[in-house]
């Protein structure tokens, strides 16, 4: 039993919990108000963008990929799909809405999907090239102004709430149906991942490409469904983003990624592909988000965020890795 | 001398070998003149092959002798230009990986393709689960099928652990595994035995009678036959490309497999002793290091090719390490040429020029996927520089020549080393420290995993540098590379020398009891 509570013990997600709880402990003692309804659903609906985009990013870390374009195409997709409906069909209805800017993000996620899949890239040039190639393109043809003016029903939206209200204390909370949505992805994701040949087929690929090549699965097929779903979560990512903020702004998200892929790293993903959870995942990106929120809180300057983010990452990801590598070298 | 060591060193026991049980007309698969053409060069010439269920084969051959390209166009991972297959009586055309699963036919690669982020479930189970054609992944039915497998060889392997965390054995027997939960009828094994220890092989050797027992057919594409040869039944040996002999496995012997697969009588005879140069190169003087060796003492002339063995834990590696400085001896001396040169320094036993060429070529000595060029240059580019520029052709030049010279069979230069079979590896290992001249070359086990052929061309060239003049020591348990390379063997017990033995002074079996002893 002992080796066993040992493994729980040096897994990320053991680590990042308990750098969380070790936050929020410190927070509460120097803010009394931090540990209210308020802080946590505020907390809460910053994490759902985030949150969508990590669970893609973890796929293709899986998968033994990388993708850094997501937020480019998180943007794009939302944008044109804001356009779209303001020039045709202003009063089009939500579900459209994000059905169409969903498409819009599978479309590009293809895109790279043909350029790893079918030619064969490497994952990092490929979407470093699309990253710049897609927001260079959003802005340089598609238009370059925030808009304000949001189609109704996407205003209406992120308005509608599955609970609202004032605690007995007096605080404020409200949690948007945007957070449903964030819910669906994790149980659709998790379905694939664990319930599917094809999610088994990512974790093969990542384990080892060769050995999946030989042993009959379609690497191809795997890969171009791995780069179109995060594709597709990425231009849900982007709608909700652009609902929740009341504005289509074609310079946000770009930026984003390395905060993303930072949070599924720190949730345990490796780099070198085949290994990464769902609860790690989400464990990073509260702790992201956490820091990005509220490091003020606990008497650090703002300013100090990329230097905590990069501090812990450091931590959380070097230590597991140096743990690993004594333990190889006592084996002999 | 020269055939009887190599039958000496691969024990043959023709009790254990079991005699033909099937009829001609019940083959599983029959190739005819399967012939595969690369871009001009003939890979396989009209060769016929049959395998029949229950039946195990040794296909022997050297590097390039086409048996790769047999197996690969019998697994479907490339197409014949010529020739038919049957498999199961049915004609194949077009056979791709899956048809080739499909109709029973499955390969373990000596890396064994497993997923090592996996469960040992799940890798036994996926290939069963991609060939039935599943969508839903269910914990549970790779859980069942994995472990009626497991119970078939009757072996234990916890189901969840993780791959990554067993040793090679285990993985072996789970990609055994995987194999027959594809309902196999002939697996094909790689060099099943590279990675394993001795007792490793005996359990292995087992649950292949087994498998023969349940009528499954097995190939061993191996260099190390002997292993083997015990329970095949037949052997097939290819040769450039062409069947050379085929025949029962009790017709064979190693020497006449090492005949049939080199195309000559690898005759190795022992150089006999020095006849001396006078001119004494090396000079040890009491090296001692606590837990590894001490109070090693011994001298080399100029010309002498030196072998130093001695069983695992003996010394002798860290003593070879020592010589290079690779490893820092508390006390002692170190003499080339009447200078001394400076303990567990690298770098000025390069300058005195001493080389090492380690014994795990593939980790220790060799950038594998750099180019060859690259490889052999990486010694030498202080001397190649023109005011501070290298200068290309000249380092081209004279590792072309030294390729040349130590008969590296290679496409091109640029290509990586890890694109070449182990015996070349070995040699580009050579080559990069030819090219530096030196006078003191260690060799530790200089013909580890390299096949026969290229084997009997190491040992060729380790008594030619001796002739050039050069020392050599040779560090190695194999007993007859030593005994047909060396002038002089040291034999090492418990970290100090205990045995000397002038060259073609003592056979092979005294030598080994010497070293038991």
């Amino acid at each position: 039993m002992t080796g066993r509570w040992k493994e729980v013990l040096t897994r990320n997600e053991t680590l990042v919990a308990l750098v969380i709880l070790l936050f929020c402990i410190v927070a509460s003692i120097s803010d009394p108000n931090f540990f209210t309804v308020t802080t946590l659903s505020d907390l809460l609906r910053a994490s759902i963008v985030l949150g969508i985009l990590a669970i893609g990013c973890m796929l293709v870390l899986i998968s033994g990929g990388i993708d850094v374009s997501f937020t480019a195409v998180a943007v794009s997709a939302m944008y044109m799909t804001t356009k779209l409906s303001l020039a045709v069909w202003p009063e089009m209805p939500w579900p459209l809405i994000f059905t169409l800017s969903i498409g819009f993000g599978a479309l590009l996620g293809a895109i790279n999907g043909v350029f790893i899949a079918i030619f064969g890239l490497p994952t990092l040039i490929v979407t470093l090239g699309t990253l710049s190639v897609f927001r260079g393109f959003l802005l340089t043809f598609v238009g370059s102004d925030r808009i304000s003016a949001l189609p109704p029903d996407m205003r209406e939206f992120s308005r509608m709430m599955i609970a609202r209200g004032t605690t007995e204390g007096g605080d404020f909370y409200a949690l948007p149906w945007s957070l449903a949505a964030l819910a669906i992805v994790i149980l659709l994701t998790a379905f694939i991942l664990h319930k599917t040949m094809l999610g088994r087929s990512i974790f093969a690929l990542g384990g080892s490409l060769e050995s999946a090549r030989r042993l009959g699965i379609d690497v191809r097929r795997t890969q171009f469904f791995v780069y179109v779903y995060v594709g597709a979560l990425a231009g849900l990512a982007g709608i909700l983003h652009g609902s929740m903020g009341r504005m289509a702004d074609p310079f946000s998200l770009v930026g984003l990624e390395l905060s993303v892929i930072a949070a599924v790293v720190l949730g345990g993903a490796r780099l070198i592909g085949g290994y990464g959870t769902i609860t790690g995942t989400l464990l990073g990106v509260a702790l992201i988000v956490l820091v990005q929120n509220s490091l003020i809180v606990i008497g650090i300057p703002s300013t100090w965020q990329s230097v905590t983010i990069g501090a812990l990452i450091l931590l959380g990801t070097g230590l597991p890795a140096y743990q690993a590598k004594r333990a190889a070298a006592r084996a002999g | 001398m020269s055939a009887a060591v190599h039958a000496a060193a691969l024990p043959l026991s023709p009790r254990t070998r079991p005699a033909m049980q099937v009829s001609e007309s019940s083959a599983f698969v029959e190739m005819t003149g399967v012939t595969k053409h690369y871009a001009g060069v003939t890979a396989l010439d009209g060769v016929d092959f049959t395998v029949h269920p229950g039946e195990a084969i040794c296909l022997a051959g050297e590097n390039g002798s086409g048996k790769s390209t047999l197996i690969k166009i019998l697994s479907g991972v490339e197409q014949a230009s010529e020739g038919e297959i049957r498999i199961g009586g049915e004609v194949m055309t077009g056979l791709s990986p899956r048809d080739a699963t499909a109709a029973g036919v499955l390969v373990i690669f000596q890396d064994f393709s497993l997923f090592p982020n996996l469960s040992v479930a799940e890798n036994i189970a996926f290939a069963n689960e991609l060939t039935e054609g599943r969508m839903i992944f269910s914990r549970r039915h790779a859980r069942a099928v994995a472990r009626r497998v497991l119970d078939r060889i009757g072996v234990d392997i916890p189901l969840n652990a993780r791959l990554e965390a067993l040793p090679v054995a285990h993985k072996q027997l789970v990609a055994i595994c995987r194999a027959l939960a594809c309902e196999a009828r002939l697996i094909i094994m790689d060099e099943p035995t590279t990675a394993l220890t001795g007792k490793e092989v005996a359990a292995l050797l087992d649950i292949i009678r087994l498998l023969k027992e349940q009528g499954v057919a097995v190939i061993f594409v191996s260099h190390k036959l002997a292993e083997v040869l015990a329970v095949s039944e037949r052997v097939v040996v290819l040769r450039n490309g062409k069947k050379v002999a085929e025949g029962d496995a009790t017709e064979f012997d190693a020497a006449s497999l090492t005949r049939h697969m080199t195309g000559r009588d690898v005759a190795e005879a022992s150089p006999g002793a020095f006849a001396g140069s006078g001119e004494t190169l090396l000079a040890v003087e009491n090296l001692q290091k606590d837990g590894s060796f001490r109070d090693i003492s011994f001298s080399m002339q100029t010309g002498e090719v030196l072998g130093i063995t001695g069983l695992l834990g003996s010394g002798r590696t860290s003593l070879a390490k020592a010589l290079f400085g690779l490893v820092t001896p508390e006390s002692g001396r170190i003499v080339v040429d009447g200078a001394e040169v400076p303990l567990g320094d690298p770098i000025a036993s390069a300058e005195a020029r001493i080389g090492y060429v380690p014994e795990d070529r593939l980790t220790e000595g060799l950038f594998l996927t750099q180019s060859i060029l690259r490889n052999v240059a990486v010694g030498r580019l202080a001397e190649h520089e023109r005011n501070g520029f290298l200068h290309m052709r000249g380092l081209v030049d004279e590792a072309s020549d030294w390729l040349k010279r130590l008969n590296v069979k290679t496409p091109a230069i640029t290509a990586p080393v890890q694109s070449l079979s182990g015996g070349n590896q070995q040699r580009v290992a050579l080559a990069r420290w030819m090219s530096r001249a030196p006078r003191l070359l260690i060799l530790n086990g200089p013909s580890v995993g390299v096949d026969v052929g290229s084997k009997a061309d190491i040992h060729d060239i380790i008594r030619d540098l001796g002739h050039q003049g050069l020392g050599v020591i040779v560090i190695s348990d194999d007993l007859p590379e030593l005994l047909a390379t060396c002038h002089r063997i040291l034999v090492m017990k418990g970290g100090a020398i205990t045995d000397e033995f002038a060259g073609g002074t003592i056979t092979e079996d005294a030598l080994s009891q010497k070293l038991a002893s």
